[in-house]
């Protein structure tokens, strides 16, 4: 698919937009990564290297479409429009937190922006996904879900049964593959016999494409087609995304098992530059501009932290709150 | 606590009835309702519960799977989060092992992870228990397992109309609830009350006798097991008050103590094995807040641990029946 232009739909502001939302991800994973330590959860993992997708994913679905996301979520949370402040309060375990704290990083969470959450079991967001594109059938509402997951949650049981019950059902879903090439420390190469795990999808009566994820506008584009596919009730599409995670599983993983060469090679490949200089080139942004950009995001997430660190910690006395909608009572007649 | 007495107009019918009754009507009642599993539609399912349901209200609401047991659960507790309330039968209990990911770490953990954002307002029916001849992968009692995750409601009645009216405030709840269906109980028949706002609130015990000597706790089919150990008993100037918690969680503690505290004795007859058992968990609670009532030591008649055998002569050896009932209540006088 050719991505040299410009999707004619968005306005230059809309464009540059994409780019500051990435860059926003990017600068906010910096920062979690930076304050790690600080932060003391193991079990933080960040998005750099894959912003493209989905700040790309999410720019062709509309509001009140649904995603579900991963354990390496915030980049799916912002993209989906989620609260810069109450996710970074989140990942601090604060009270102004978008979960109270109860959830952390591994389980940010917009209901209102209809980002249904991430999630700490790899491969456990596509079958929910069935059930949320089933009420949108039934309802008839039109509406769409992306369901994000890895290439290590490819080979989880339960998104193969999703898989074809999505194609059998022709349920509006559109399954989002993260191939950052290893799940953990494990290649995908070393577990799995196929390339391009998009030759799956035929496999369950659907189109499968295997694109750059680190083109924002060509996953754009990829994600628009499927997306109308599905709203005229053609079914799912299976896209692979191929894309690089640039740090360690998670920020506290010391990463010693890929090559620094790989990884060189990767950051050259920077989903964030390459659509810089496209904008650039197509004289949209000037360095100047592209420097402000810069600046404002740092702010923002300079504020964010200093949003954290006032809110107060969760009262412990909340503890046990909203385990059931009313506490259960232990009745008696 | 009184032995109650149904008023209004009512039928006589099976428990398998009682269900199918409590899932028309609340599919007549709410259109968000729906119900999904296999094998459940012209055919019926494995017991004929839904027998009729598909020609009623058609394949969108009746809707057949395949044999995907994490997609029909991820499928129902997504919908379920988009706001339906989805009833997803699983064909055995002893099914729910290769779907426990869907119902332990999403659907009841969601309402709390993600910082009460949503409900769950999902049911789960399952048939389960032994007297098929099914053998150790069709008979199992697990109702225990998830009376131990947080979020989850746990039902398991007796009687037709306990059937119905705990059905229809499962459908009703905003939380999930996992619904037991005892196999022997589904061809059991009586009476049912026909009015269709008849509910039985969660965590209400049901006596079936009166007795000072002893207190007999029991579930599903041990309670008919019991009634009739009972009324054996009562020729020989025994008197038992033979309670069924119907719901597991919210446990109805006091009603429980309540007899306690008359009898003094506690006898409790569970189908599941012995260890981690509900018998262990009544017991337990027993033994914490009504430890100054008891005279004697109370007794847990359980199935032994071991897997359940097919040959009729084995697997009536191992399960409590009147005859084992009233030989332990013997034992406590
Ligand atoms: C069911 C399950 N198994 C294992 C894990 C531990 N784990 C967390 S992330 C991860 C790797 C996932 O790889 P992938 O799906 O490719 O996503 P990525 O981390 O590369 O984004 C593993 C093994 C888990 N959280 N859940
Ligand atoms: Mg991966």
């Amino acid at each position: 698919m050719s991505s040299d232009e410009f999707p004619k739909e968005f306005s230059p502001e809309e464009l540059i937009n994409l780019y500051k939302k990435m860059l926003l991800i990017r600068s906010f994973e910096e920062r979690i990564t930076k304050d790690a330590g600080k932060i003391k959860s193991p079990l933080v993992h960040p998005y750099i290297g894959e912003e493209a997708i989905a700040v790309g994913a999410c720019a062709a679905i509309n509001e009140d479409d649904y995603i579900t996301s991963t354990h390496r979520g915030h980049g799916h949370f912002l993209a989906k429009g989620g609260d810069l402040n109450s996710l970074m309060a989140e990942i601090y375990g604060k009270k102004d937190g978008m979960c109270k704290g109860r959830g952390g990083s591994m389980h940010v969470a917009d209901f209102s922006k209809h980002m249904l959450g991430a999630n700490g079991i790899v491969g456990a967001g596509p079958p929910l996904a069935l059930g949320v594109a089933l009420a949108s059938k039934l309802r008839n509402e039109g509406r769409v879900i992306l369901t994000f997951f890895g290439d290590g949650a490819a080979n989880q049981g339960m998104l193969h049964e999703s898989m074809n019950l999505a194609a059998a059902w022709k349920l509006p879903i559109i399954f989002m593959l993260e191939n950052n090439l290893y799940g953990w420390s494990t290649p995908s190469a070393n577990v799995t016999a196929i390339k391009d795990f998009s030759l799956r999808a035929q496999g369950y009566g659907m189109k499968g494409l295997s694109i750059n994820g680190n083109d924002i506008i060509e996953v754009y584009k990829t994600v628009k087609e499927a997306v109308e596919f599905a709203r005229k009730g053609g079914g799912p599409t299976l896209i692979e995304c191929k894309t690089y995670r640039w740090g360690g599983q998670t920020t506290m993983d010391a990463d010693k098992y890929r090559s620094t060469e790989e990884k060189e090679e990767w950051k050259r490949k920077c989903p964030i530059e390459a659509y810089k200089t496209r904008l650039i080139r197509g004289e949209l942004v000037d360095q100047q501009i592209i420097q402000e950009i810069e600046e404002k995001t740092l702010i923002l997430i300079d504020e964010s932290v200093k949003f954290s660190k006032k809110s107060p910690k969760p009262d412990p006395n909340t503890a046990l709150d909203n385990v059931y909608k009313n506490p259960i009572e232990y009745g008696g007649n | 606590m009184e032995v109650i007495k149904l008023s209004g107009e009512t039928k006589t019918m099976s428990g398998a009835d009682a269900i199918r009754l409590a899932i028309e009507e609340e599919m007549e009642r709410d259109e968000s309702v729906f119900i999904l599993g296999e094998d459940i539609g012209a055919y019926g399912g494995p017991f004929f519960v839904t027998k009729g349901l598909l020609e009623k209200f058609g394949a969108d609401r009746v809707r057949e799977t395949p044999i995907s047991e994490n997609a029909i659960l991820g499928c129902a507790v997504g919908a379920a989060i988009a706001g339906m309330r989805p009833i997803a039968e699983i064909m055995f209990a002893d099914f729910l092992t290769v779907c426990m990911e869907m119902i332990v770490n999403q659907a009841a953990k969601a309402r709390y992870m993600y910082g009460a954002q949503i409900s769950v307002p999902l049911t789960i029916r399952t048939p389960f228990g032994t007297g098929i001849m099914g053998a150790a992968q069709h008979s199992q009692s697990f109702e225990s397992w998830f009376m131990h995750v947080p979020g989850l409601k746990v039902v398991l009645p007796s009687e037709p109309a306990d059937f119905k009216g705990l059905l229809k405030t499962a459908i009703r709840d905003d939380d999930p609830v996992i619904f037991f269906e005892n196999k022997q109980c589904y061809f059991r028949s009586g009476e049912v009350p026909l009015d269709k706002n008849f509910t039985i609130p969660f965590g209400q015990a049901r006596k079936f006798t009166e007795g000072d000597d002893v207190t007999i706790v029991a579930t599903g089919a041990m309670v008919q097991e019991s009634i009739n150990a009972a009324n054996k008993l009562k020729e020989e100037n025994i008197h038992c008050e033979v309670i069924d918690p119907r719901t597991l969680v919210p446990m109805d503690k006091k009603s429980i103590l309540n007899s306690i505290e008359k009898t003094g004795k506690l006898l409790i007859v569970d189908e599941g094995c012995k260890t981690c058992s509900v018998s262990a968990e009544i017991a337990a609670f027993v033994a914490e807040e009504g430890f100054q009532y008891l005279k004697k030591n109370i007794i847990r008649l359980n199935t032994p641990d071991v897997p359940i055998p097919y040959s009729q002569s084995l697997e009536k050896q191992i399960v409590p029946n009147a005859k084992s009932i009233q030989d332990n209540v013997k034992k406590l006088i």
